[in-house]
């Protein structure tokens, strides 16, 4: 099929593009960005004057709940709202039931997702079986697969010697690593940051201490293995100078930063509001001011959406008794925007931080524009005001602390492959 | 309005004494209704020299509009330094309208013991009675319209005034 | 916290001490003060909640709180329900909002509501219909604003007035619901200095945050101290990661006479209870003659009794 995408602001950083064009797809792929191909005949146009086109989004942990949660979301609903907010590949992370450690699971997986025909879902596979920190996981069996990383997810290894041969074994199956800095004791009873607002509150604390120890531990580690390393969701100031560091003494780690983490400190959780309850937690005005920073200047590649649908009894409850984490897709757009409002980074920083620099993490072939890349686009329309309730939200969860807030910023088209999944422009 | 309090009180102490003396009730003690029948128990207790200390009532807690308008905010506590099982209690309260206060007062009073006796003393009595209440001493009687109010002003110069109710 | 409040800025549930102003907590003693007679009356009730039923909520078993609630509940003539909820692994959160729909069914006016997590109460009285009053009795960490109240009602009655006081209070603050609504109580009423004693295990983070000096030396944590209010230290902090023995607590941190005469001459000395004698006070202490611990038992009563008088009452008022 032939596509034309027309008169959007294209936003492309990894070829360096910010300017008001057209965008032409044949099949699954981009021919160009710019003036109409030689002979090029569009099956249809699509009028985008005044939205903002991009590379599609890349989201590097998501919860899909699937199997074994499906009470919360599923597969199908959750790659459907995905594909709804901009993001056409998703990665899942492997805390299913049973967990992702071994290729039926990932089969199951990739049925419900071909049946979904939503966003392409990625799979992080088990870095440990079970998540349980003994045993590894059949890791080349996962890679052959298909899946592209492999993690612990934020199950704590407490024991270094078996994290230590885990990531050597990684490394010589060729996988990155994705590794969630928690230090297993001094997070295990805490269910915020440890500050004046958690002493206040009285809800037992995470100190920074833990992530500090953990991203020191796991450097360490990666160092001496060798492997790709991936670092997710940082949420200190002093986690990302350790980051910063090692980068620069020539360790090439890459770094993530939850979108929540950007955009909410303590203070937030206010009088015990379980939506504000996350992990990691959330810290304190000075590190979200270096989060912002770090993404600014680079020293964060990406920013995630960490996705977590709950069911409604989830949060329903006394806030230390409530699971943590939102269910973050539909709300990603207009929550990125406003960090930009606000001078956080700027609009190409932010979209590249969600596709090109997810993409590069992730090894793969597409997060630009670039002719014969992966006709993957996004294309919201940054004035388009819209409240958000159970109904707006397609996600199966609804526990966003943005519910009834009304937002700026909708995704009105996505492309996945060359293929329309998502369009509500006429 | 020109009432001449002191006067009215001068009255009153002379009639309460005779309304002692003929029913030969002895050993009497005075409980005045804050604000203002405190202040009207005070002023007739000294005039008729009575040697017992003088009983407060709050009864903040035996109004009966409780589940109406919540909990009324008066500053003092109740004070009876006495023991009111076989008493002759002389009860003060400035204007008697409704009868209400002085129902509250009465509940109030039996849950410190039984007296052997209760003496209604007001200074104004009003129209307006909604329960069988009567005072058997009254200072003055006044027939006001519902929408007119009359209140005492003290503890010092004391004087009564008449106002418009707000609506 | 102006879920407790309504427009009018006045109690509709008591549920912590934070974000109520000077005037309101006064209020709140000046009630319990008029309160406070009744216990020495023949009849020691009064009508005042008659007809209303009060839940006594209890999800953390406690006898002394329940009692004094229930107590307080009948001096006002109010009928009284006892549940104690057992606290089980499976008292989760779907049971908690089912257990409110049964009691609303039943008609009840107030909840008393105690719960090891904080944040509980504020949570309950978010869930529960609008017409019921909730009083949180301790939640977690968290508050429990009555038991402030009537230490602060104790302090008033010996000392007078709240100006200049030098109040330290020693013990397990990291752990201590006490401790929160009581610093908050303190500073509030506008005393000099709150401070705050103890091992740096038991002394949370940032505690400065909430108007406390930290001292984890108790000869000069209580000295020249106008109060001194010890907090009771619980079993499973004993030979814990946080405290090797019950003994050497006692050792660093007991309050004996020999320590108790480096406060002010004047100094009181209170206990939440209940006292754990020769681990966080000596007996002689407890017992001595600057001790108002027996005190604090009976004002609990007169200021239960005025906190949920002023709630109803303002229930009552609001529904007409």
């Amino acid at each position: 099929m032939h596509l034309c995408l027309a008169g959007a602001r294209v936003i492309d950083p990894a070829n360096g593009t910010d300017k008001c064009t057209n965008v032409y797809i044949k099949g699954t792929r981009v021919v160009r960005v710019g003036c109409a191909p030689k002979g090029f005949i569009p099956d249809q146009t699509i009028d985008l004057k005044g939205q903002i086109l991009t590379p599609g989004f890349i989201e590097l942990g998501a919860h899909l709940r699937e199997p074994g949660f499906e009470y919360k979301a599923t597969i199908a609903s959750e790659s459907k709202a995905a594909a709804s907010s901009g993001f056409t590949s998703v990665c899942c992370t492997p805390d299913t039931m049973p967990v992702i450690d071994n290729a039926s699971v990932v089969e199951h997986i990739k049925q419900r997702a071909h049946n979904a025909r939503a966003a392409r879902v990625l799979f992080l596979g088990a870095l440990t079986h079970g998540l349980q920190g003994d045993v590894l996981a059949e890791m080349r069996a996962l890679k052959d697969s298909g899946c592209v990383a492999v993690t612990n997810a934020d199950y704590a290894i407490r024991d270094t010697a078996v994290l230590r041969h885990a990531l050597a074994y990684a490394a010589s199956c060729g996988l990155t690593v994705f590794l969630h800095p928690i230090d297993y004791w001094l997070n295990r009873d805490g269910r915020m940051h440890e500050g004046a607002v958690s002493t206040r509150l009285g809800i037992p604390g995470i100190p920074e201490a833990e992530e500090i120890i953990a991203v020191n531990r796991d450097l360490t580690l990666v160092e001496e293995t060798g492997v790709r390393a991936h670092f997710c969701r940082l949420s200190s100031a002093r986690a990302i100078s350790l980051i910063k560091r090692a980068r620069r003494a020539g360790l090439p780690v890459t770094a993530d930063v939850a979108l929540s983490n950007l955009l909410f400190i303590d203070q937030d959780v206010g009088s015990f509001d379980p939506n504000y309850h996350l992990r990691p937690p959330l810290r304190e005005g000075r590190d979200r001011t270096h989060l912002r920073t770090a993404i600014k200047k680079r020293d964060i590649d990406a920013i995630c959406g960490n996705h977590e649908p709950h069911d409604a009894d989830a949060k329903a409850t006394p806030f230390s008794l409530s699971a943590p984490g939102v269910t973050s897709f539909d709300t990603f757009v207009p929550a990125l925007l406003s960090l930009v409002e606000q001078g956080a980074f700027d609009l190409n920083t932010a979209i590249a931080a969600v596709s090109q620099a997810p993409n590069d993490i992730l090894g793969l072939d597409g997060g630009a524009l670039t002719c014969d890349s992966p006709a993957d686009i996004c294309v919201f329309d940054p004035s388009q005001k819209w409240t958000v309730s159970k109904e707006s939200l397609s996600s199966a969860g609804k526990n966003t602390p943005f519910l009834n807030q009304t937002m700026s910023g909708r995704v009105t088209l996505t492309v996945i492959a060359g293929r329309i999944v998502h369009n509500t422009n006429d | 309005m020109k009432i001449d309090v002191i006067e009215l009180l001068d009255n009153m102490s002379v009639e309460l004494q005779n309304n002692i003396n003929a029913a030969a009730r002895e050993n009497t003690v005075f409980v005045g209704v804050h604000t203002g029948g405190v202040w009207i128990a005070r002023h007739l207790h000294n005039r008729l020299a009575n040697p017992s200390p003088v009983g407060e009532l709050n009864i903040a807690f035996y109004r009966d509009d409780f589940s109406r308008i919540g909990l009324h905010p008066t500053v003092e506590p109740s004070k009876l330094p006495f023991d009111v099982n076989n008493r002759h209690l002389i009860l003060v309260d400035d204007i008697l309208y409704t009868g209400r206060t002085v129902r509250a007062a009465m509940n109030e009073i039996f849950d410190y013991g039984r007296p052997s006796s209760i003496t209604l003393v007001v200074l104004v009595e009003r129209g307006g009675r909604e329960l069988p209440i009567k005072a058997d001493i009254v200072g003055t009687r006044l027939n006001l319209a519902a929408s007119e109010h009359v209140k005492l002003f003290g503890p010092d110069h004391l004087r009564l005034e008449l106002c418009e109710a707000k609506t | 916290m102006n879920q407790q409040l309504d427009e009018q800025n006045r109690l509709k549930h008591f549920l912590t001490v934070e974000g109520l102003s000077r005037t309101l907590l006064t209020e709140v003693l000046d009630t319990a003060e008029r309160f406070s007679p009744v216990g020495e009356r023949a009849v020691k009730n009064v009508p005042l909640l008659r007809g209303k039923t009060v839940v006594n909520l209890f999800f953390e078993p406690s006898t002394r709180t329940r009692t004094t609630f229930e107590l307080a509940a009948k001096r006002l003539s109010a009928d009284i329900i006892n549940l104690n909820i057992a606290a089980s692994a499976t008292s989760k959160g779907e049971s908690l909002t089912d257990t409110l729909r049964t009691l609303e069914a039943m008609q009840c006016d107030m909840f008393v509501v105690r719960h090891q997590n904080s944040g509980a109460a504020a949570f309950i009285a978010n869930q529960v219909a609008p017409h019921i009053s909730v009083i949180n009795a301790g939640d977690g960490r968290y508050q429990h604003p009555t038991q402030a109240m009537l230490d602060m009602f104790t302090i008033r009655r010996v000392k007078r007035h709240f100006d200049g006081l030098v109040v330290a209070i020693v013990g397990d603050i990291t752990h201590s619901r006490v401790a929160r609504s009581e610093i908050q109580a303190l500073s509030t009423l506008g005393v000099a200095e709150v401070r705050v004693v103890g091992p740096k295990t038991l002394i949370p983070n940032r505690i400065e945050a909430l108007g406390a000096q930290v001292f984890t030396d108790i000869e000069t944590g209580i000295a020249g101290a106008d109060v001194v209010i010890m907090l009771r230290l619980q079993q499973e902090r004993m030979n814990s990661p946080l405290l090797p023995s019950a003994q050497e607590y006692f050792q660093s941190y007991g309050l004996t006479e020999q320590r108790l005469k480096l406060a002010d001459k004047d100094a009181i000395v209170m206990h939440p209870g209940p006292i754990n004698r020769g681990i966080e006070i000596d007996s002689a202490v407890a017992d001595g003659p600057q001790s108002v611990i027996l005190h604090q038992v009976v004002h609990g009563i007169a200021v239960r009794m005025a906190v949920m008088s002023l709630v109803i009452g303002v229930h009552a008022a609001g529904t007409n």
